[in-house]
């Protein structure tokens, strides 16, 4: 088995705790489902939408630029799988896609 | 685990209140941005990280946080009462004040002012009402919109109107004010009128209708908890609603019609909320006031405490009706009434009442007065007039249930 990270890019935030809820749910059970599988590695932790960029030589501080905001990072997971095929096929069962977002893959370098 | 939209509706209430009473009356849109802010954000980090065990405890928490934030931030206190502002200017003392706003004890005791506030005599009771289920309850305006068949505009301008009597009036209603007992009766008159638009109304949706019932109970409870407002009137209050509530599991059938009361199955009335409802208004008999509550909260016992529809004590409901007519004047009332003394002294009896005042405007357009006619008929043994009657009933219904219902009492009068 090796390790890949899921970067969880984009995606709409609810716009009420109704529709909110109904995300929450489908991800949990989402994660709950990798989990059960024996994927999981670690949960992960949401990013707040705000960030700065420090770059350079001079390592001058920005707020952003971000790329579109449909890039953003909005959290991340790390799962075990067999192979990267695997872990992209089981990316496909995140919620995120209902809500315009992407799930980036990448595997865990190797020793 | 399941969060369900009570979850939502209970702590958005209380972290309102909470926090429009440390950014001001005058602040509230800034409590709601918070509050809502803070749903979403404990639903971003709940999706990945799970619900957690105590998820009221987690929301207040962040709730304290973002307002911690805000205070430091946004420099709202500067236009508060000068003691809280130095309370909250202070970094020293901001945080323990904050602190104590969001204990479980001042929230509760802030809950019961915001309601009086909402029950301002300066709005009218539509206005009342939609203010207290949008601030004190959670409600979105569109929700508020489709629970009263109301346009979006009618009840954002409603809100609106409500927020700008709030904002003058800077804090919360004191109950130690000489106006409580007047107050009292707004927010006892808000919360029975919430209550009946669950339980009657013919329009919204069941589930809609059940929650704005659960609200009207847990505001009803507040009063309770509160000697200063817990009088006779308020124990009368709650025990017709609990009385009423208990028999919400058996209105619709298996496949989700309506039942008419003596075709429930009263074995799936809820006994626990009888009980509650019975003790109730035994303490709602102290003093010596009859309210209309007393009457409605009667009433509701007379049927609740009947295990078998034949057991149901009419002639007591006759003399209560009879009581409540003179306290309260109204057709439907008196329609029940006449029901009620059809039971007692024969469907004549019934069919002549309810002659007396089948003129009555309120009455026109309203399905249950031919519907009571036709029963009476009936049982009369005039399948014919009935018929007639039962007719002009289904012409009346006001939504698909209803009409079926009636639609059915058409054809018992054929088979």
């Amino acid at each position: 088995m090796s390790e890949f990270i899921y970067l969880y890019r984009g995606g709409r935030r609810a716009e009420s705790p109704a529709e909110g809820e109904k995300q929450m749910q489908q991800w949990v059970s989402w994660l709950q489902e990798l989990d059960a599988s024996g994927h999981m590695k670690d949960r992960g932790q949401p990013l707040e939408a705000e960030g700065k960029v420090v770059r350079g030589k001079q390592r001058s501080i920005t707020d952003g630029p971000y790329p579109e905001s449909k890039d953003i990072v909005g959290g991340y997971t790390l799962i075990e799988a067999k192979d990267l095929a695997q872990a992209a096929q089981l990316a496909g069962g995140c919620p995120i896609f209902e809500y315009d977002g992407l799930v980036e893959v990448r595997p865990v370098m190797k020793m | 685990m399941e969060i369900g939209e009570q979850l939502f509706r209970r702590e958005s209430g209380r972290i309102v209140t909470a926090l429009s009473r440390l950014f001001g009356l005058d602040n509230i849109a800034l409590a709601e941005d918070v509050s809502q802010d803070v749903f979403c954000r404990a639903l971003e980090v709940w999706k990945l990280r799970g619900v957690p065990q105590n998820p009221s405890a987690w929301l207040m928490r962040a709730a304290k946080n973002r307002a911690i934030d805000v205070l430091r931030r946004e420099r709202v206190a500067r236009n508060r009462a000068p003691q809280l502002a130095n309370l909250l200017a202070s970094e020293w003392t901001m945080v323990a004040t904050v602190d104590r706003f969001f204990s479980a004890e001042t929230i509760k005791d802030d809950q019961l002012r915001m309601t009086f506030t909402c029950c301002n005599p300066g709005l009218s009771e539509d206005a009342q009402i939609a203010l207290t289920l949008h601030l004190l309850c959670g409600f979105t305006v569109g929700e508020i919109a489709s629970a009263f068949l109301c346009k979006r505009s009618t009840i954002e301008k409603r809100i609106a109107r409500g927020k700008k009597v709030l904002a003058d009036s800077k804090e919360l209603f004191d109950l130690a004010d000489a106006a409580l007992q007047t107050r009292l009766s707004a927010v006892q008159r808000a919360v029975y009128l919430l209550f009946n638009e669950g339980y009657h109304s013919a329009s919204a949706e069941s589930i809609v209708r059940a929650e704005l019932c659960r609200e009207a109970m847990r505001l009803g409870a507040l009063l309770l908890d509160n000697p200063l407002v817990s009088t006779p009137a308020s124990y009368a209050l709650c025990a017709m609603m609990w009385l009423h509530a208990a028999r919400l599991p058996a209105r619709l059938d298996q496949r989700g019609e309506l039942l008419l009361l003596a075709d429930q199955d009263r074995s799936c009335w809820d006994a626990s909320l009888i009980a509650r409802g019975n003790e109730l208004l035994n303490r709602a008999a102290s003093g010596n006031e009859i309210t209309e509550y007393h009457l409605e909260a009667a009433i509701a016992g007379a049927h609740s405490n009947a295990s078998r529809a034949v057991d149901t004590d009419w002639t007591r409901l006759v003399w209560l009706y009879d009581m409540l007519v003179r306290i309260r004047p109204s057709p439907v009332i008196a329609l029940n009434r006449a029901i009620a003394l059809a039971h007692v002294n024969g469907p004549e009896s019934g069919i002549q009442a309810i002659r007396a005042i089948a003129q009555s405007e309120q009455l026109q357009s309203y399905p249950f007065l031919p519907a009571a006619l036709g029963e009476l008929e009936l049982r009369a043994g005039h399948a014919d007039r009935a018929r007639k009657h039962f007719e002009q009933a289904v012409a009346l219904a006001r939504n698909p249930m209803e009409r079926r219902l009636l639609q059915l009492r058409v054809e018992a009068t054929i088979a």
